[in-house]
This record gives structure tokens, C-alpha cells and sequence, in this order.
């Protein structure tokens, strides 16, 4: 199995007034293709700072990140913008789903950033059909519950079949019946796309569903289970 | 990354602005509103100038009633003649000359424009009478009299009219004579007689202001710019003028744009200032939308998808906003021709052409583009971080390109003004000048705000605090109103103050020294029995002004014909050939001062005689102090020496002269008089004028105090033009406003909401909001009015050179006015957000 993410002597640190606050100190890790990991850890260790450098999404001052097989360190931000669309996807906490498209629309963002014409609504339909969602295709988020719209965030997580997932805190806005619904699902495509999963969580119970997990604390790597 | 972009290609871009436009269509369209009404503004004026502009050149024809003219203040000579023969002979002839008519069987009198014609006159265009008959019968010997004067004096056909000697029944209602306005007209109306009846009128006098007009009909291949080379300087040299049709429309055209570019500023201006609303709503609109820009970045969308989508956006609004203003501008100068009735001698059809179109979109869409790309620009630093944490990105916008979006914006402004006004000096001037007003609005409001942080005022009422602290906080649309609302006012009250600048400085000062009837035309043998009969009345006689008529003979030693020869020479025409009245005295008077060299009340014994000339004249004659200048006094040659330089004021309604003599030498010479009286009334008016026009029908009485409401009702329909387009920036400060609260209107919810939660009643809430625009309206109308009141102190002292003494309008009228109607909109549009519910609203939370 070979690489999907690279994460070697990585550290990030912001000014704060007038000292600097390091977030995450020499943390190194691997993850293999298809591979479901988890990165947990309590408030302020530097989880989310973390999944961020990791998806591309901020820079690092110091060590490497190699994404998909590409060093994001030497990358511009609309080069990582592009490896994003097509390798990486998304989950959030707060689902982060554009108001003022629609349900399908959402879902077909990717797609159409590549360059997909009307297939790409025949996939988002499939997808929203897959989560659940075949009659919610034109409801607007604020039309949507808080599950139904992470079963959205979930279908266009997968539209663009990525190789890596990157889910942040998943469940944590949600209910916990509807928060399992959530986590079999993001499990089911993991499985079925052989998307590599990284999952930032809170939730030990869901971390423990995953090959393996770091843990973090005040920035730097205190545990790698198996 | 090119590469990208060809594949979600434009399409894509557009869908995407779509799909998010669609969903704020309610700010985007009061977007679309702000640009549009300023569009509408400019475009409205710049086509209907152009309209004037086709329609003086397609009318210039029947502007003059001929292709071409030779006119003339005395009968043609040897050599005038010589050329009007060459030219085929005119094809009518006219004498014309100011003077008093008086109407048998009626007690009125008048001053009219007697013309009396002879030949096929008009020969384009027509003499429009009632009945349709009477513009032919009229040779026959009778007259046609102005309808006004018509109308005014009860007059019917078959009447009399005496004009000097001679009495003619009228024979028809002259309603319109080619070239004629109703304004001047209504000064002296015109009344036209065969030319046969002119000598036995006995009106043509010494001093007597007499014109000698020979129309021409041109042939076919007849080249007007080469007649105008090739007859005008020999005419010009003979006292006489060359005037084509072609000139008379560039001459009228000239008139008119002036007005029309002052116009289109005060549109531009309208314009300006939704450009203004567009940059601050836009900053809003963005920065709600950068949560979405995050996720699309997030999603794999480049810095430049995410600027085009947005950048698509405004684009679209900046040409519907232009187009809808198009539209609006074609039914708009439909106005305009009824608001100009009277004032325009031709008739206008208004159209729209495809430049005014290609003005009103292009307008809509750079300007749009240009004050939305500096909030546009913050799409490009937005860090897809932004999904998973708040990041301060106040650091990472170029300082470089901020620069640069400040300076495309003035350069545009300045160009389009160039463009406007054709002079690069009045182009800087004003966009200095714009620039000044909104950096003391600016500064103004900014003061204002950190005073009110400085001295809060924490003893006041909860509900009042909350206002002032929305008016501080962030998001607050403070500078932005107070800006919009702050021109308007300032470009409405400038203009009250400015007309009654004009209208003190035409008004007859009421003391017993100021004279509101003048008397011209008097001769020397009647002047002591003019006199007597203003003083038979019981009135006084305030002025007897003698006058000598001459010409400019030679200057600084150089003949005038050699001048006329220098083709360098920088001496107006005007100098060389026109025929001064001057006048001679001991002292100088109210409506002048003497700003170099010394005045000389008496002609010395020994040396040349020393003479005063009006600044105007010294420059357009370039002689200074010491210059000698000759004068040919009706034959006699006259060396005289300018001695002394003053600055008229010619808006004086009182005789004023660009030559005055010493006493001691003009005594002798031929003259006539001006004499100068003041009647109490309307009444004493009439008597004294019916009188006089019995007794010497030859003087003709200016009835200075009717003139006044001549003036007033011209300044009153330019005014009324001016407030229209005054009323663009106020309306479009007002769909600022609501752009303004309709913004923030998810704020206001939320904070109605939780002030709801908290015990306050709906009553309250709606107090609050309305302090809150009670004091936008405030500050933005006094800061207008006050800026105006500087702005019109300036004026009065470096343009007008006379004191300045506000109107009440602006305080009384204009300022309660506007900030009624600032509370008004906002609090009916404040209903809305008082109407949620708490709980609605709470449980909303951000996905509302």
C-alpha cells in the first residue's frame, strides 16, 4: 500500500498579541490508501490546526506535508486548491453548506470545479439518493434538518470519489441516533470508494472504530494507537 | 491554473453567480436601483442636449428664417451695399428698434420690438398668426402684435396700435416668429409692421439703437464657411456682420450646452453617489458571503473563480442598472422640453440614440465594477481556513492594489468629467471640489462619531443609548447615509442660496436713491420736459445721464483697420466694431470702483483727455493705464488717455458704461439722455408711462421692477431643473438608506429579538430604531446645509463679489423635510423586524 498522506517534523505557530503561541510541535505521521484514522485529543491541542495543514488548507512554518503524493509545502494556495478538487474531501462539524444553492447543487460543486457537465447532476442525484436524500434534491440548507444536511455534506464529500476524506468532528452537531446514522455512512463509502478517512473527533467511541488514532495534547503527539 | 478555469469555465462562473444572486435578488435589486437612478440622471440630460444639439442643427434654417444675414447698427453704406448686390440682393429686408407702443382705446403701453419687414420674410420656418392669414395681409398695412401682449392688454384683431407717428389697426395674434424666444420676448415683445411704415413712425433718432438686417436666401452649391471667410472681413470692417444659419446654431448650441454640462454634473454627482451605496452595501454583501467563499476555496475553487463569480455578479447589475436607467432617462426628458417652454426657440422632438444607450450601459458597468472592486477584492484573500476557524485576515489585502483601485476611481471621475465639461481646468476644479465635500462630510461625521464616544451620553434612557451605540458599532451604515443624504441636501440648499445671490444682486435696493424705471432714448431738446412731466407726478428724477455715441478709432496709436489687418492681433472684435455709448461725469457710482490708476473728475487744461474704461473693456481692447486710445466721435477724432480701470457689476439693473469721460469735453457733442426715476406702484407706473408715451414717443421705459420678475421666473424654471436633478441624489440616498436597512437587517432581528427576550416592548424597539434615524437624517441634512452655507459664502465672495444673506428655505423647509423623511422610511421598514417572534427568531440561529 503506498502513501495517501505524509506528515513529517510538522510544526505551526501564531502570534498572539506579542508572543508567539506554538500549536503543534515535530508531530510525524503516515496514512495509508484506504486507510481510517483518527485524530483525537481535548479542546485547544491542535486537532483542527491540524486537519487543516493536513487537507491543504493553511501552511505550515516548518516541517513537510505530502498530500496524494505532492508537497503541499512547495505548493501555491490555488495549486492546493486544485489538488483538493480532485483528491480531497470534506466534512465539517457545522456542514458548511453554500445557503444559497440548493440540496443537488451543493453536491455538484466539486464535479462542475472539474469541469463535469450534466453528469455531474445524474452523480449528485445518485449520491443524495444513497444518503438518504432522493426527495430533498431542490430544498435550500436552511430547508433541511441538521442530519439531513450532513447526509448533503457527506454526498458531496464523495462526489469528486476522492482518495482522502477529511471529516471534522462529524457527529458533533448532532443527535446520537442521527449521529450513528451519519458515522455507518461515512464508514459504507469509506469501504465502497476505498477513500482514506482521517476523522477528528471528540467521540473516543468513534475513534476506536478506526484502523488507528493520534492523540494530541498541547500541540505535540502524545499517543499513535493501533 | 489556466487550465482549471478552461474546464469550470465561464459558464460555470455565470451559473454560479446565478444560483447565489438569485437567492439575494432583494439587495441586488436595490443595487441595481442605486445605479440605475443615477444612470437615469446623466443620461437624461446628455441626450436631451443632444437632442437640442440635432434639433438646432436640423432647425438652424428656421432659427434665422433665412440661410444667411447681414446686420448692421446703421444703413448699409456704398461698400455694403456694393456686396449685397454681389450676392444677389437680399431677399427681405428688416429695420427693428425698441420702443414704446401705445394702443388707442386702451390705457397700457408697452415696450415692444418694432420690425418692420419687407420682402418674403421668413424663408424657412413661418410666421405663425392668427388667423393663419393675417402673416400675409400684414403688408397691406396693418400690424402683428405678440399674443402676450395680446392676452395682457385685452387686445383684439382689428385694434390699434400707435407706435410714434403712426397708428395701424392690428390684423392678426403673432404667436411665434423664427428665432424669437419667449423669454427675451416677453422683455419686448415683437410687433411687426410692413418697413414702409418705419420712417413715418419718426422713431429713428439720434441714439436710437437701431438694427439693419438683409436676409438671404443661398443657391444651392453656396459654401457658407467660404462666404464667411470672404464677406465677413470686409463687412466686419465696415461695422456690419456676416451671421449664417450655421453660425446662429453653433452660437445657440453654445448657449445651451453650458447649461446642459452644468446639468449633467449635478447628474453625475446622482450618479457618484450610488456608486458610493453600491461600495458600501457591496462591502456588506461580501463579507457575508465569505463564509461561502471559504467552503467553495475549500471545495477546490481557485482565488480567481471565487473573485469572477462575485465580480459576474456585479457586473450584470452594473448593466441591468444601466439599462433600466436608459429607460428611465427616455421617459424622464419627455419633461423636459415642457419644463423649457418658452425658453428654447425651436421645436424638440427627444429620442434616445444609440450613443445615449451605449452611455447609460457603459456607465452602469464601470462604474458598478469600479467602486465594487475594493470590496470585491477581500474575495481574494479569504483563506478556505476560514471553514474550520475564524482567521483575521485583515493583514493580507494588498496595500498596492487597494492604491490602485483608488486611483482608477478617480481617474474615472475625472476623465468623465473632461469629457463633460471640455476643459481640463473645470474638470480638475470639480472633482477638487468633490473631493473637498465628501472630505468634510467624511470628516464631519467622523467627528461627530468620536464625540459622541468622547461624551456618551450615559444618563439618557436605555433604548436612546442602544440607537447611538448602532450608529457607532460595527456593520453601521453611518458614513454612507450621512454622505448620500449630505450632498443631496448640500446640491439642493447651494442652489436656494445661490438663486437668491443672483436675484439680491438683480433687485432694486428699496431706498428713495434707487431708481426702478429708466428712460431711454431721450434727446437733449426733451430732456428738461421729461423732467417736468416725472416731476408733474409728484416723482423724482434720481439720474440724468448724458450719452455720446463713438467708435474706437485707433488703439495705442494703431488704427483699428490695421488691427483688423494683424492676424495675431488678440483685440475682440467687439472693440472695433461696435458702437459705444459713453458717458461722462464727476464721480463714480454704486455699481462700480476703480481698481487702478486715479479717477479724474474733470478734463485738465492741458494734455490729453483722461478717460476711465471697465475692466472688461481693458482687456479686450488690451490697453492698460496710459494706453492712448482715439475715438471717432460722430466725425470728430478724439485722442484720449486711459487713466483710470474699474470693476462693473453689469448685473445691476442701472445704467452702467465701459467708457466714461470727464466732465468738460462731451458738453458739446451730439447726445441724448437716460433719465432715471422711481414710482411707488404699479399704478403710478402705468400713468406716468402713458404720459410719457404720449407726450415724447420716442423714449422707451424699462419698467425695471417687471424685468426683476422676468429674471425671477427664469432663475425659478432653471431652478426647478436643477432641484430635479437634486432630487436624483436625495433619491438615490434614499434607496441607500434602504439598501442600508435592509442589510442589516438580519442584525436588527437578532438584536430585536434578544432585546424581546429580555423584557423590552415592540413600542420600545421601534423608539430605538427611530432615534437612531432621526439622527442619521440630522446630521446628514445639517451637514449638508451647513456645508452649503460655506460653500455659498465662498461663492458670494469670490464669484458674485456681493454680501450674502441666507435664505430660510434650506433651514426651514429643506432640512425638516429630509429628515422626516430619513425616519420615515427607516421606521416603516424597521416594522418588519420588530414582527419575529423571539423564539422564531433564536431558533434560527446562523442558518436563517
Amino acid at each position: 500500500m503506498s502513501k495517501i498522506l505524509k506528515v513529517e517534523n510538522l510544526n505551526k505557530t501564531y502570534r498572539s498579541g506579542n508572543h508567539d503561541l506554538t500549536v503543534l510541535k515535530e508531530v510525524s505521521f503516515e496514512i495509508e490508501e484506504g486507510e481510517t484514522f483518527a485524530i483525537v485529543g481535548p479542546s485547544g491541542s491542535g486537532k483542527t490546526t491540524l486537519l487543516g495543514l493536513c487537507a491543504g488548507l493553511d501552511v505550515s512554518q516548518a516541517g513537510n506535508i505530502w498530500l496524494c503524493g505532492q508537497n503541499l509545502t512547495s505548493m501555491s494556495e490555488d495549486e492546493r486548491a486544485l489538488l483538493r478538487n480532485r483528491h480531497v474531501g470534506f466534512v465539517f462539524q457545522d456542514f458548511q453548506l453554500l445557503p444559497t444553492l440548493t440540496a443537488l447543487e451543493n453536491v455538484v460543486v466539486p464535479l462542475e470545479l472539474q469541469g463535469v457537465g450534466r453528469a455531474a447532476m445524474d452523480r449528485g442525484k445518485e449520491l443524495l439518493e444513497k444518503v438518504g436524500l432522493g426527495d430533498r434534491f431542490h430544498h435550500y440548507p436552511s430547508q433541511l434538518s441538521g442530519g439531513e444536511q450532513q447526509r448533503v455534506a457527506l454526498a458531496r464529500a464523495f462526489s469528486n470519489k476522492p482518495s482522502i476524506l477529511f471529516a471534522d468532528e462529524p457527529t458533533g452537531n448532532l443527535d446520537g441516533e442521527t449521529g450513528a446514522k451519519i458515522e455507518q455512512l461515512l464508514f459504507e463509502l469509506n469501504k465502497e470508494l476505498g477513500t482514506a478517512l482521517v476523522i477528528v473527533t471528540h467521540d473516543l467511541e468513534l475513534a476506536q472504530k478506526t484502523n488507528r488514532s493520534l492523540r494530541l495534547r498541547s500541540g505535540s503527539m502524545e499517543q499513535m494507537a493501533v | 491554473m489556466s487550465r482549471e478555469l478552461k474546464k469550470a469555465g465561464l459558464s460555470w462562473l455565470v451559473t454560479m453567480a446565478w444560483r447565489d444572486g438569485k437567492s439575494s435578488y432583494g439587495k441586488l435589486v436595490l443595487f441595481i436601483f442605486s445605479i440605475a437612478l443615477g444612470v437615469t440622471a446623466v443620461v437624461s440630460i446628455y441626450a436631451f442636449s443632444e437632442t437640442l444639439r440635432d434639433s438646432i442643427a436640423q432647425q438652424s434654417k428656421s432659427l434665422v428664417g433665412a440661410d444667411y444675414i447681414i446686420e448692421s447698427d446703421k444703413p448699409a453704406n456704398e461698400k455694403v451695399q456694393g456686396i449685397i448686390d454681389s450676392l444677389g440682393g437680399a431677399g427681405a429686408r428688416e429695420i427693428s428698434f425698441l420702443s414704446m407702443a401705445a394702443f388707442p382705446g386702451n390705457i397700457g403701453t408697452k415696450l415692444v420690438e418694432v420690425r418692420g419687414l419687407e420682402g418674403d420674410f421668413p424663408f424657412y420656418g413661418e410666421l405663425e398668426t392668427e388667423p393663419t392669414s393675417a402673416a400675409k395681409k400684414y403688408k397691406s398695412g396693418q400690424a402683428l402684435v405678440d399674443a402676450t401682449t395680446m392676452l395682457q392688454l385685452d387686445l383684439k384683431q382689428g385694434d390699434s396700435i400707435k407706435l410714434g407717428g403712426v397708428t395701424l389697426p392690428i390684423g392678426g395674434i403673432l404667436n411665434s416668429v423664427p428665432g424669437n424666444t419667449s423669454v427675451f420676448g416677453a422683455i419686448a415683445p415683437p410687433v411687426i409692421i410692413p418697413l414702409e411704415y418705419i420712417d413715418a413712425t419718426g422713431l429713428v433718432q439720434t441714439g436710437s439703437r437701431i438694427d439693419y438686417k438683409y436676409y438671404f436666401v443661398a443657391a444651392q452649391d453656396q459654401d457658407m464657411a467660404q462666404l464667411e471667410e470672404t464677406v465677413e472681413p470686409v463687412l466686419e470692417s465696415e461695422d456690419a456682420d456676416l451671421d449664417t444659419h450655421a453660425s446662429e446654431g453653433r452660437r445657440m448650441g453654445r448657449r445651451y450646452d453650458n447649461f446642459g454640462k452644468f446639468l449633467n454634473l449635478v447628474g453625475f454627482i446622482a450618479l457618484l453617489l450610488g456608486c458610493v451605496g453600491i461600495a458600501s452595501g457591496m462591502n456588506i454583501y461580501i463579507k457575508e458571503k465569505l463564509k461561502s467563499i471559504a467552503i467553495l476555496k475549500c471545495l477546490g475553487a481557485t482565488k480567481r473563480q471565487t473573485f469572477f463569480i462575485f465580480f459576474i455578479q456585479v457586473g450584470a447589475m452594473g448593466l441591468i442598472g444601466g439599462a433600466v436607467g436608459t429607460v428611465l432617462a427616455y421617459f424622464i426628458q419627455q419633461l423636459f422640453p415642457i419644463v423649457a417652454d418658452g425658453m428654447l426657440p425651436l421645436d424638440i422632438e427627444v429620442g434616445m440614440s444609440p450613443q445615449s444607450v451605449l452611455l447609460g450601459l457603459s456607465l452602469g458597468l464601470t462604474m458598478s465594477i469600479l467602486f465594487a472592486l475594493y470590496p470585491l477584492m477581500r474575495t481574494l484573500y479569504v483563506s478556505p481556513l476560514q471553514t474550520l476557524r475564524v482567521v483575521d485576515e485583515s493583514g493580507a489585502r494588498s496595500k498596492r492594489a487597494s492604491w490602485g483601485v483608488g486611483l482608477g476611481i478617480v481617474l474615472f471621475v475625472f476623465c468623465f468629467s473632461w469629457w463633460l465639461l471640455g476643459d481640463i481646468f473645470h474638470s480638475l476644479s470639480f472633482v477638487g471640489g468633490l473631493a473637498l465635500v465628501f472630505l468634510i462630510l467624511t470628516g464631519m461625521t467622523y467627528g461627530m462619531m468620536k464625540l459622541i464616544q468622547r461624551f456618551f451620553p450615559v444618563g439618557w434612557g436605555f433604548m436612546a443609548r442602544q440607537s447611538l451605540r448602532n450608529l457607532l458599532g460595527p456593520q453601521n451604515q453611518t458614513l454612507t447615509l450621512v454622505l448620500t443624504i449630505g450632498i443631496g441636501t448640500f446640491l439642493m440648499s447651494t442652489l436656494y442660496f445661490t438663486k437668491d445671490m443672483l436675484l439680491a444682486k438683480a433687485s432694486i435696493e428699496d431706498n428713495a436713491n434707487s431708481a426702478n424705471m429708466i428712460l431711454m432714448d431721450v434727446q437733449r431738446e426733451q430732456m428738461d420736459a421729461v423732467s417736468s412731466t416725472i416731476q408733474e407726478q409728484e416723482l423724482p428724477v434720481i439720474d440724468r445721464i448724458p450719452i455720446v455715441t463713438m467708435r474706437v478709432e485707433s488703439l495705442k496709436g494703431v488704427s483699428v483697420d490695421e488691427i483688423r489687418k494683424d492676424s495675431t492681433s488678440q483685440v475682440s472684435g467687439w472693440i472695433l466694431s461696435h458702437e459705444f455709448r459713453v458717458t461722462y461725469r464727476d464721480s463714480i457710482i454704486g455699481s462700480e470702483s476703480v481698481v487702478e490708476g486715479e479717477w479724474f473728475p474733470t478734463v485738465p487744461e492741458t494734455g490729453t483727455v483722461p478717460i476711465s474704461v471697465s475692466a472688461d473693456f481693458s482687456q479686450m481692447a488690451g490697453v492698460g493705464i496710459g494706453d492712448g486710445v482715439t475715438f471717432n466721435v460722430q466725425g470728430r477724432i478724439m485722442d484720449t488717455q486711459v487713466k483710470s480701470i474699474r470693476e462693473v457689476d453689469w448685473t445691476r439693473l442701472q445704467p452702467n458704461f465701459s467708457v466714461v469721460f470727464p466732465k468738460g469735453i462731451l458738453e458739446n457733442a451730439p447726445q441724448f439722455g437716460v433719465i432715471t426715476t422711481k414710482v411707488p406702484n404699479e399704478m403710478v407706473s402705468a400713468t406716468l408711462q402713458q404720459q410719457l408715451v404720449q407726450e415724447f414717443p420716442n423714449v422707451s421705459i424699462l419698467d425695471l421692477k417687471r424685468i426683476l420678475t422676468l429674471i425671477e421666473d427664469i432663475l425659478n424654471k432653471m431652478g426647478w431643473v436643477i432641484n430635479f436633478m437634486s432630487f436624483f441624489s436625495i433619491f438615490v440616498g434614499i434607496i441607500v438608506l434602504l439598501g442600508a436597512i435592509y442589510n442589516s437587517k438580519h442584525l436588527r432581528v437578532r438584536q430585536s429579538a434578544l432585546l424581546k427576550t429580555l423584557g423590552a416592548k415592540s413600542a420600545q424597539i421601534l423608539r430605538m430604531f427611530a432615534f437612531e434615524y432621526a439622527f442619521l437624517g440630522i446630521l446628514g441634512a445639517a451637514s449638508g446645509v451647513l456645508l452649503s452655507l460655506l460653500g455659498s459664502l465662498a461663492l458670494s465672495w469670490l464669484l458674485f463679489n456681493t454680501s450674502f444673506v441666507p435664505s430660510w428655505v434650506p433651514f426651514v423647509v429643506i432640512f425638516p423635510c429630509i429628515v422626516l423623511l430619513v425616519l420615515v422610511l427607516g421606521v416603516s421598514n424597521s416594522f418588519g423586524v420588530i414582527r419575529s417572534t423571539p423564539l422564531e427568531v433564536l431558533r434560527k440561529g446562523d442558518n436563517g
